[in-house]
């Protein structure tokens, strides 16, 4: 066991590793730099990667700017310059906001649950002795399930005439109707997506309890006898860099790959369920063919997604120890 | 460019390799045994004849067909053939340079072409003002209401006419033991074709026919607030049940053999006959006895083909062949009986009463028995721009209606309101 322990130290800082080679890179004594004498060559080994950023984010993203500034007929034979009134219909629509709200709501949850759940079965997973090894794989397999498809077993699970979940609400009294009922859709979505990120978060928080070192472990059973008190003083700190990791990466989860859920959930017909922000662009862009809204929602999206990268960086990773 | 090269290829090899035939694609909305069809159709097209080669592709719903319809159209990859349904219409059509009209297309290419082989009720709703065809009608249909046969029985009742006659009967269907009614796509059989078969005007500016600019949707109107009361009113006294807005999910009650009556489409006809156990058959949509005007016709949902503008004249010459293949009174009648969708000529309909068919399976006349009822003023549908998203609007406030959160009447307010800002929005698009 302590084999183990020790040779997993270092995927623990990722960001502090990357963060010290760039600055490294940054200054770099000039005799370094000589060594490369042919100055094209990093960038022919760059090419690839930043073609593919370029082509598939960047000149989007600059379209999307561009067309949201524009009333546009969607066939593309011409468009009326409005300025930023797209902007404005968008944010002052009250279902906008209402889909803002929910959006954020929706994140808070999944995350919480997912990260909260997550860790849960790591610790206990981590405890198991006996039969480890079939726990793990019975709890990690749902991640190989696509959205789409964990969308569809989702919804057979909570369909209106079908579904068990339905007859399990109806016991309990609660005529559950997704598809009709916005909370009760909120609920289906927010099970599923939840569900389906679980084995993720698990996957990471157990590789990073394994890194804890029984060292520690052992000279924090003479201080304190509580379980809880030696997780939360030796264990937490520990697995900071791997939470903040997953709390960035499950909050884009439930922001932008959940689409897939949802759209299978609400059949195509939205109606009065709750959506994200994200299928609110595809519905009105490609269903809607509204280019000039679509695209300034999408352009609120990026200043969003942008403004929340600066707030996790700045003040959460501040708190992290990379130990 | 791979095709003419091959062309070129195949003129210079001449004497012993046949010329290859000219590829056209067909991008379409369908799925399930309806999708089948296509192919089926499409796969005799090519066997009639050795110039053109017909390649249907499926591209997921209808307004997943029409968006990458559009997407392909704005990068210059636009297929021959476009399926757009008929909420997409007024996006279409008004797009003038994005398809070459179905009716210059066929006569340019030497082919015969008249409006009156088509059936009345066909003739308007893809058509411009003057009445030219822009699009080819293709899979038309009608909303019409299904009925569980076995269900009639053990209540004793007949199915209705109209509301008022439902209104009557519906009690004790429920006795018996059965959800008397359930319907899908609300917007189309409770709006639009509420309007149309009760003919009641559903938009300003001659329901969108004649102008862009300025029209307005009429829904705050007392009889359609009306109709969406009794439907709540029915559904909160167990006379009828709402599922939200997906289609399948209104449907299953009734393939079930749960609900007595289901409204639908007359091209659910061909894929009912393969999901129902229980005997079922049809009668018109209902109408109210009790509005003035009402009784008249249903106008044409469905879907229609337009060819794509942007394509060399070989191409659009078989895009045209096909069409008229398409109209062919043998196709529409394999069509019809294969899928429930209305045939859309004449002299495909008489083929098909001639053969007896409609003795053999009288739901399948239901549809364009409704479609060839009385028109009125109000009867030929409606063009309006942005309508996908209104029918979304709508779909909103029905489910706001049906779980509680809103009167009626303010659900039409909102609908109305927000339609109208879609309208003038469509307006404002450049290329009207």
């Amino acid at each position: 066991m302590s084999n183990t322990h020790s040779s997993a130290q270092a995927p623990r800082r990722p960001f502090a590793r990357l963060m010290r080679g760039l600055a490294r890179a940054g200054v770099s004594s000039p005799q370094k730099r000589v060594q490369f004498n042919r100055p094209l060559t990093p960038w022919l080994f760059l090419a690839p990667q930043l073609a593919v950023v370029v082509i598939f984010f960047y000149w989007p993203s600059v379209e999307a700017v561009l067309s949201s500034f524009y009333i546009e007929d969607p066939f593309g034979f011409g468009a009326t310059f409005v300025g930023t009134e797209n902007y404005t219909d968008a944010l002052t629509n009250s279902r906008y906001q209402a889909t803002a709200v929910f959006t954020a709501f929706f994140c808070v949850v999944v995350t919480a649950l997912s990260l909260g759940i997550g860790l849960l079965l790591a610790v206990k997973a981590d405890k198991v002795i006996r039969g480890a090894g079939p726990y793990k794989t019975v709890l990690i397999s749902v991640y190989a399930i696509a959205p789409p498809v964990a969308g569809m077993i989702g919804m057979m699970i909570f369909d209106q005439h079908i579904g068990p979940m339905t007859d399990l609400f109806a016991f309990f009294g609660h005529d559950l109707r997704v598809g009709v009922n916005y909370w009760d859709t909120a609920i289906a979505v927010t099970t599923i997506s939840v569900w389906k990120q679980i084995p993720y978060n698990f996957i990471f928080f157990l590789s990073g309890l394994q890194t804890v070192p029984v060292s520690v472990c052992e000279a924090a059973l003479i201080d304190a006898r509580s379980g809880w008190r030696r997780f939360r003083d030796i264990v937490m700190p520990l697995l900071a860099p791997t939470a903040f990791f997953l709390l960035i990466i499950n909050i884009t989860y439930a922001m932008f790959d959940t689409f897939a859920i949802f759209d299978v959930v609400v059949k195509d017909k939205p109606a009065n369920n709750p959506m994200t922000l994200v299928y609110k662009v595809y519905l009105d862009g490609f269903k809607g063919n509204d280019i000039g809204g679509s695209s300034a929602q999408s352009v609120i999206l990026m200043v969003v997604v942008a403004a929340l990268t600066v707030v996790q960086f700045r003040f959460i990773e501040r708190r992290v120890h990379y130990g | 460019m791979i095709k003419t090269t091959s062309i070129a290829i195949g003129s210079i090899l001449t004497a012993t390799t046949a010329i290859a035939a000219t590829d056209i694609s067909w991008w379409h909305g369908m799925g399930g045994r309806n999708g089948e069809v296509i192919n089926e159709i499409s796969q005799q097209f090519n066997d009639a004849q050795d110039q053109c080669n017909l390649t249907p592709i499926s591209r997921g719903t209808y307004e997943e067909a029409l968006s990458s319809g559009i997407a392909a159209f704005r990068s210059g990859e636009q297929p021959n053939i476009l399926q757009v349904f008929d909420a997409g219409a007024a996006t279409i059509i008004s797009a003038e340079g994005a398809t070459i009209a179905a009716e210059d297309l066929i006569l340019d290419a030497g082919e015969e072409f008249d409006r009156e082989n088509f059936i009345p009720g066909v003739r308007g709703f893809y058509a411009d003002s003057d009445g030219k065809f822009i699009g080819m009608p293709f899979n038309s249909s009608a909303p019409i209401m299904y009925y569980n046969a076995a269900a009639f029985e053990e209540a004793g009742v007949q199915p209705p006419e109209t509301w008022e006659e439902f209104e009557e009967i519906a009690p004790a269907l429920k006795e018996a033991g059965y959800l008397p009614l359930t319907a899908s796509q609300l917007t189309w059989m409770m709006v639009e074709n509420f309007k149309s078969r009760n003919n009641l005007q559903f938009a300003t500016n001659n329901n969108g026919y004649d102008a862009v600019d300025g029209t307005e949707i009429i829904v705050i109107d007392e009889n359609q607030v009306m109709m969406f009361e009794k439907l709540k009113e029915w559904a909160d006294e167990g006379l009828f049940g709402f599922y939200g807005a997906g289609w399948g999910d209104n449907l299953r009650p009734f393939e079930e053999g749960e609900s007595a009556m289901w409204i639908g489409s007359s091209g659910s006809f061909g894929g009912l006959q393969q999901s129902m156990s229980d005997d079922f058959s049809a009668v018109f949509l209902p109408y109210w006895d009790s509005i003035e005007s009402a009784g008249t016709q249903s106008f044409i949902g469905g879907a229609a083909l337009f060819a794509m503008a942007g394509h060399p004249d070989e191409e659009n010459t078989c895009t045209a062949q096909f069409f008229t293949f398409l109209t062919s009174p043998e196709v529409q009648v394999y069509y019809h009986k294969n899928t429930g969708y209305v045939p859309i000529t004449e002299a495909a309909y008489e083929m098909a009463r001639d053969a007896g068919y409609y003795e053999e399976q009288p739901v399948a006349e239901v549809g364009i028995k409704q479609l060839q009822l009385e028109g009125g003023e109000w009867t030929s549908g409606y063009r309006l721009g942005f309508y996908p998203q209104i029918r979304t609007v709508m779909e909103r406030e029905f489910n706001r209606i049906f779980s509680g959160e809103v009167e009626v009447r303010e659900a039409f307010e909102t609908i109305e309101a927000e339609g109208n800002q879609l309208l003038e929005r469509f307006g404002r698009t450049a290329s009207n």
